[in-house]
């Protein structure tokens, strides 16, 4: 078994309204320090595959294809084989 | 002429434009349910408001592989008429029938109240009945209706003449004072290059009878009505 964790994030270039007010919450803590805050997505996706080069090739795909939009996000993933007795 | 109005799981405005069309343009419509795999003898095809697939993962981004895309992609390439309101026209967004992408309202708020927007061409087959740079006051309910599209594409929109309606305020006036939700120049509703598919945030159903604080809603139905007798 393979995991995968996928990272959907907004481009750099389009404003992210959410990030921009967890900012102002946490300036409003005190936080003087956070500088910036961005949103993103985390989806984990197990696979029933045993090859690491064929699991990136699927991710890659379903990124692409569906998880996300290529217009407004950037994706990024990790994948790790799964220990068998975390299966 | 026949209209079809597709039914998504978590579309909620169908019945309003089903009523709209039968009642007060007087045409036969059909409601068309997700699944089927084929759009048969009709004229236009209306996607309508909602939250098909609750809006997970994006607005509109799991409806777009419904069965029933594939017809409607070959109906719209063929030059059919689609229309797709608030859901409808973020489902045009992710199947690539629109250019562009919905982000989450600027303030993070759902929005629903009535706004205006401009009449940008009425050289459409959607906007034929309105006069020049009329003013419409049609309501929006969304909570993604931040339209965005990057600067190529916003000069490509404007160049095609494209982008049919800008929010505005009750005069005219474009700008961001009457710009609800941050959408990039003030889009409420463009068309493809062809100018046969429109999307648009506002919900032109909901404002086609008087009773209903306007009924500037009904010239977009009623100019595709026109446009489709006089072919």
């Amino acid at each position: 078994m393979i995991e995968a964790e996928i990272y959907i994030t907004l481009k750099k270039t389009v404003a992210d309204p959410q990030g921009l007010t967890v900012k102002h919450a946490l300036e409003s803590l005190g936080y003087k320090e956070a500088e910036q805050v961005r949103m993103g997505k985390l989806i984990t996706i197990r696979l029933n595959l045993k090859n690491k080069e064929e699991a990136e090739g699927k991710i890659d795909e379903m990124c692409r294809k569906l998880l996300a939009n290529p217009i407004i996000e950037d994706y990024s993933f990790n994948i790790r084989c799964l220990p068998t007795d975390l299966q | 002429m026949k209209f079809g109005v597709v039914v998504f799981p978590g579309s909620n405005c169908e019945e309003d434009c089903f009523y709209v069309i039968k009642e007060i343009l007087a045409q036969p419509a059909e409601r068309i349910w997700h699944k089927q795999t084929a759009l048969d003898n009709f004229d236009c095809i209306v996607l309508p408001g909602g939250f098909s697939y609750g809006d997970y993962l994006r607005t509109g981004a799991i409806a777009r592989f419904s069965p029933i895309m594939k017809p409607l992609v070959d109906f719209a390439h063929k030059g059919g008429i689609v229309i797709g309101i608030c859901n409808g026209f973020q489902i045009l967004l992710e199947s690539g029938l629109l250019p562009g992408a919905m982000l989450r309202n600027k303030e993070l708020h759902f929005i629903c109240k009535y706004v205006h927007i401009k009449t940008e061409n009425i050289n459409t087959l959607f906007t034929n009945l309105c006069s020049s740079s009329q003013v419409l006051k049609i309501p929006i309910a969304h909570n993604e209706g931040n339209y965005y599209i990057d600067e190529q594409g916003l000069k490509s929109l404007e160049k095609n003449r494209q982008i049919v309606f800008r929010y505005c305020s009750p005069k005219g006036e474009i700008n961001k004072e009457f710009n609800p939700n941050g959408a990039i120049a003030n889009i409420a509703g463009i068309v493809n290059k062809e100018g046969n598919i429109l999307g648009m945030m506002p919900h032109p159903e909901r404002s086609s009878e008087i009773e209903l604080g306007s009924e500037d809603g009904r010239l977009i139905f009623k100019s595709i009505l026109k446009w489709t007798e006089s072919k």
